[in-house]
């Protein structure tokens, strides 16, 4: 009886599945030959003006939408290249730094670009005061002094001086990040809103903020068409351009969060490039004639780190034992296959200065006798904070049970991102895995974050890493202001070899690897390929057979 | 209705109205508690759980100092009790604040998502009920037999099986194996940028354009989350149709029908059937008002852009404004659904109208 409903039922769903086949015939889904689609999770995009974004995906779309005064060089990440800038010379002092623009260059508006375009650039960045304006604000510079700081000598001559001899190259790779991108000053100021002055800002008027959100006033490659919130980000090819134009007329970033739904619409042809696959579907698409694979490290880390609030977590044997109590091995081999690389140390490669060597291999023997020495031979119980989503959930699960065979028992507590974010940030966790992006190109980003902390009280303002997890080292914080200063290259890079060694010995830091950037993409596509930051996946040498 | 308010009505014309005047008046007061009720308990749900609504504006990787600015000018360093008396006071003047993840008023994000969910579930309900009557009706009157086993199984998948479940392998059979459908969207990229809606219901709007070729595309979009939406409330009407219909088969007349000799048919689909009608309206309009607010998981799963996905995008970015806004929005329509059917159901109900 069971066996004949079953049938029944198969059958009137084969009807039905018949039925619709009348109503639609198949047809092979084609993206047009002059547009690039991609399949991407857009969601953590709040705003495309390049003086307040500062998510991921915004530095994406920046880069192929903005131009900057200098640009990384992807041939030696370690250097920078001209963008709109043709040269540029820095005092003697070590103070100014002096650039001249490229003759002849248009905004997309086409507006002509002047120096005075950079200066504005650089007056509403700092007087916005927004999440990436301390990339510019480190070098002195306030709303106060601004226009003293940044100015327009000439219509293409630039200066910009600093407070201190820095680096050159810090302060060059601090220009090359997205904050630093040139606005058309002419078509901003036609956008201006006004505002109340308050405490907190004080100027009356919000320098095209609101407009820019979803506007844009730009010169790169491609112009920003429209952005939808959650939905799609549409660039169009801007014929202004100075240097070569974009060879696809429209690039549409649809947002897609899940791999197979990535990997669905890829196989059918509705998407030209998939960009959040997982370890499974990439080896599906890698075995698929008509698609291939590609892949670029990134600048993000993935770690756990340990809240020193925890006694237990502040024994310095305990946070060297957690070190091996990672299977780093059948992590590479499963859950990161392809998406990521073993990396110990908090400069990613490719980075002044990063150390490739990982020391750490899963040694349950010898956490053992560290936990006995911290006078824990039977282990202990404590928590994770885990936002839910691949790799974290795995990587916690797999970390779980390599502690629990040295008798530390992990009680993972599964969270939405923004929940674990906000504890974290408050210092209320215990155990934290998560990723840690660079905020611009050099290693002094993650150095700050990783060994430095100025105030560990609880109202210090300086939220680094180090803070969040209340790791207090005023000597590693000197040390690291120190690498800032120093103008030798190759000396710099030795004082980041030994801050990675320090935080390698000492840390409340487990980092386990750095991100594998991968997508997915069908093979009449030419010229794609992913960059080494965020900002330098170009869509502009796209093009289609 | 009470019994009593049902014979009064009956009895004078006018009593009726005054009846359902003072039911109406009765009816805006719970409709406004309801409402109050539903702006608390978002309100304060949304300012209690663990994640800080600040993320939403700034993103995960804003400095310490930006974060405290924001926090002071988002007000939410002022008392709870002061935040939700200024949120009412907004919201009273239909201002819901700014989304701050599209940058919009939430109010205009609303009206642009809300045509794509009253689309789903309009041709969703459509698909339910143009199948789940008939369906109901045959499984009453052939009762115990095999259609009638058949039906209630089918009934009994659409209930218990989870529709995202269900909504996956439709796309891995239909979209991705078959290619009968088209991509999770409501349009394919070539037209999303090039056609421009009037209404916002992309089926009415290509048709009123002539745009041939975009109505078609459309459709293969909607097509199979609306059939999904259509089994799934397929199964709650044809299971209260069955009910009804027993109901109605069941009673007196039906026999003195037989008895007059009035062929099966017309028995069935003209007596009983017009008779199981009136609470059938109540069934289909409830099944709707259901899949307005229920169909987050299909419009997740369908990328479709309606106000469940809207809904949802807002909780995982923590942006409250747009959360509160959607789900007050979400409980109108319930709200004004419930009150239409039950007008409906006064209208139509035999009882009522013998006045």
């Amino acid at each position: 009886m069971m066996l004949e409903k079953f049938a029944q039922r198969s059958r009137s769903l084969l009807a039905g599945a018949a039925m619709s086949a009348l109503l639609v015939s198949p047809a092979f889904a084609v993206t047009p030959a002059d547009t690039l689609v991609e399949g991407l999770a857009i969601d953590d995009i709040i705003s495309m003006d390049p003086g307040e974004a500062f998510e991921f995906s915004t530095a994406e779309v920046t880069g192929n939408t903005y131009d900057l005064l200098v640009r990384l060089d992807l041939s030696d990440t370690s250097k920078v290249k001209g963008d709109l800038a043709q040269s540029w010379t820095v005092s003697d002092d070590g103070l100014t730094y002096t650039f001249k623009l490229k003759p002849g260059l248009k905004f997309a508006s086409g507006n002509p670009i002047t120096a005075a375009d950079v200066a504005y650039t650089f007056e509403r960045v700092v007087k916005l005061d927004k999440s990436p304006a301390f990339i510019i604000e480190q070098f002195g510079i306030s709303g106060d002094n601004v226009a003293d700081k940044a100015k327009a000598v000439d219509g293409t001559t630039f200066q910009f001086t600093v407070d201190k001899a820095y680096a050159p190259s810090f302060v060059l790779n601090c220009l090359s990040a997205s904050v630093g991108s040139v606005v058309d000053s002419k078509l901003v100021k036609e956008h201006v809103a006004a505002v109340t002055p308050s405490a907190d800002y004080k100027y009356d008027n919000d320098f095209g903020n609101a407009w820019l959100k979803t506007g844009y006033a730009g010169s790169g490659r491609f112009k920003l068409r429209e952005w939808r919130a959650n939905e799609a980000v549409v660039l169009e090819r801007n014929d202004n351009y100075y240097g070569d134009k974009a060879k696809l007329a429209r690039v549409i970033y649809r947002n897609m969060k899940e791999s197979s739904a990535q990997r669905l619409a890829l196989e059918a042809g509705d998407i030209d490039v998939a960009r959040n696959l997982e370890p499974n579907d990439l080896d599906a698409i890698a075995k698929n004639a008509d698609l291939t694979t590609t892949s670029a490290p990134k600048g993000t880390v993935y770690y756990i780190s340990l809240n020193q609030k925890n006694p237990t977590l502040a024994k310095p044997e305990v946070r060297q034992a957690f070190k091996y109590l990672v299977d780093y091995d059948a992590l590479a081999s499963t859950i990161l296959k392809g998406i990521g690389e073993i990396h110990q140390s908090f400069l990613p490669k490719g980075d002044l200065g990063a150390v490739d060597d990982n020391p750490f291999k899963l040694d349950v023997a010898k956490a053992k006798e560290l936990l006995a020495k911290a006078g824990l031979p039977d282990g202990f119980k404590v928590t994770m904070d885990v936002r839910t989503g691949q790799p974290t959930t795995g990587m916690a699960e797999s970390i779980q049970q390599t502690l629990g065979q040295a008798g530390i028992k992990l009680e993972i507590i599964p969270g939405d991102g923004k929940q674990t974010l906000t504890k974290y940030r408050a210092r209320n966790h215990d155990i934290y895995i998560g990723n840690w992006g660079q905020d611009y190109f050099d290693p002094n980003s993650n150095a700050q974050t990783f060994a430095s902390n100025p105030d560990n009280s609880d109202a210090g303002k300086s939220h680094t890493l180090a803070w969040r997890n209340s790791w207090d080292i005023p000597e590693l914080t000197k040390e690291t202001e120190a690498a800032l200063l120093e103008k030798d290259a190759g000396k710099r890079a030795d004082m980041y070899k030994d801050l990675q060694q320090k935080i390698l010995d000492t840390s409340p830091f487990v980092i386990i690897h750095q991100q594998l950037e991968v997508a997915g993409l069908r093979k009449n596509l030419k010229g794609f390929a992913l960059g080494p930051s965020f900002d330098t996946n170009f869509v502009g040498p796209v093009s289609k057979e | 209705m009470s019994v009593a308010e049902n014979q009064a009505a009956a009895g004078r014309g006018s009593a009726r109205a005054v009846a359902i005047l003072s039911s109406l008046g009765r009816f805006l007061v719970i409709a406004i508690t309801t409402y109050l009720g539903l702006l608390a308990v978002t309100f304060f749900i949304g300012r209690v759980i663990p994640i800080d609504p600040v993320l939403a504006v700034l993103g995960d990787r804003a400095p310490a100092a930006v974060v405290e600015r924001t926090r002071r000018e988002m007000g939410l360093d002022l008392p709870l009790i002061q935040q939700f008396y200024i949120y009412v006071k907004n919201a009273i003047h239909g201002d819901f604040g700014t989304s701050v993840l599209t940058t919009n008023p939430v109010m205009t994000d609303i009206r642009r998502a809300f045509p794509a969910t009253i689309e789903l579930a309009t041709l969703g309900t459509l698909i339910g009920a143009v199948l789940g009557v008939p369906l109901g009706v045959l499984a009453a009157v052939r009762r115990g037999s095999l259609i009638d086993q058949i039906v209630r199984i089918i009934g009994l998948i659409g209930y218990s099986v989870p529709i995202f479940w269900l909504g996956l392998l439709g796309l891995v059979l239909f979209y991705a194996k078959l290619q009968w459908v088209a991509f999770p969207a409501r349009l394919d990229v070539v037209y999303e940028y090039t056609f421009t809606p009037i209404t916002g219901f992309y089926l009415l709007d290509a048709a009123m354009q002539g745009q041939w070729d975009v109505f078609y595309d459309a459709y293969r979009h909607i097509i199979l989350p609306a059939s999904l939406l259509g089994y799934f409330s397929l199964a709650y009407i044809s299971r209260m149709t069955r009910s009804f219909m027993l109901n109605e088969l069941a009673q007196e007349y039906i026999v003195a029908a037989r008895a007059k000799g009035l062929s099966e048919t017309r028995i069935i689909w003209g007596h009983a059937l017009r008779n199981a009608a009136v609470p059938m309206v109540t069934v289909i309009a409830l099944s709707y008002a259901g899949l307005l607010e229920g169909s987050v998981l299909t419009e997740t799963v369908f990328s479709w852009p309606g106000i469940g996905l809207y809904i949802t995008n807002s909780l995982q970015n923590a942006d409250m404004n747009a959360v509160l806004g959607g789900t007050i929005i979400i409980g109108s329509v319930f709200i004004g659904i419930n009150l239409l059917s039950d007008l409906l159901y006064r209208l139509l109900d035999p009882r009522t109208k013998a006045g």
